[in-house]
């Protein structure tokens, strides 16, 4: 059963990540994200991670694909043009990423010690995982939040208005 | 059938997705042409990497790696709101998504 959901969703995360490369429209890669996001939630929840599996699809494939979308709609992105961009950067570029994939390939595949996953591993709960996130890791947790309250007030600053261009009647 | 209800998944054939969606994500990097879809492709990146950090969370059953893809994706949020202001920003400016004529920091 495993094996049937692993390859079932395996197959969904790369046919969606191909099909992100192969559409041409923004709107249609962002749709093929969305299935390669919830493919991954139910992976991470095969590996026993079910709080992941929540807050992939909830903030991943929720929230910040609802921001892509709404922000190719807003700017009403069209098709996009095919240039074949810089020669040095293809000639370099590609064989690159074939290496890459190639060495990191044969390193997983001759590593040794690697285990197995079944259907009979339990899940780490929730319980478990906030025990750990609110004793041990309580500092980088809250340093996170301020890093998102920074983040809030940079994306309005950079989204709104400079100061040459304000709308009349402010 | 039974042997294919029970039968365990190697952890190394989660590696080996994780390295493929990771390598697609950099080809979408190098072949897109349009500012968001290049930004969608480093969320793929990211995803890929997170598949990683599961599946060692997995191997040596430690609750840190899934803490840490906790981490991602809160920084991976923040990334995605700043960086889509970003992008708003350059469209109001240049009134174009093709990265090829967004080629000046200077706006």
């Amino acid at each position: 059963m495993h094996l049937i959901l692993f390859f079932v969703f395996a197959g969904f995360c790369l046919a969606g990540a191909i099909n992100l490369l192969l559409q041409s429209h923004p709107i249609n890669s962002a749709l093929s994200l969305i299935v390669v996001m919830t493919s991954l939630a139910v992976l991470y929840l095969l590996l026993g991670a079910e709080f992941l599996a929540a807050a992939q699809v909830i903030v991943y494939a929720g929230a910040i694909m609802v921001l892509f979308t709404f922000v190719v709609m807003l700017l009403n992105a069209g098709r996009e043009e095919r240039t074949l961009g810089s020669r040095s950067a293809r000639a370099v570029g590609f064989p690159a990423v074939v290496a890459i994939l190639g060495v990191i390939a044969t390193v997983i595949v001759k590593a040794q010690g690697l285990g197995a996953a079944g259907l009979r591993d339990g899940i780490t709960s929730t319980e478990d995982l906030s025990r750990v996130l609110f004793t041990e890791l309580l500092l980088p947790f809250e340093v996170t939040s301020v890093l998102i309250l920074i983040a809030i007030l940079g994306a309005v600053a950079l989204a709104s208005h400079g100061p040459g261009e304000r709308p009349a009647g402010k | 059938m039974n042997s294919l209800l029970t039968q365990e998944v190697p952890l190394s054939w989660y590696l080996l997705l994780s390295a493929l969606l990771f390598a697609l994500g950099v080809v979408g990097f190098l072949i897109k042409r349009n500012l968001i879809t290049v930004f969608m492709s480093i969320e793929l990146m990211l995803n890929a990497v997170n598949l990683s950090f599961v599946t060692f969370a997995h191997q040596w059953h430690a609750v840190k790696g899934q803490i840490f893809v906790f981490f991602v994706m809160m920084v991976a949020a923040a990334e995605a709101a700043v960086g889509l202001a970003i992008i708003i920003a350059v469209f109001r400016a240049r009134a174009t998504l093709a990265v090829d004529r967004i080629d000046l920091m200077k706006l």
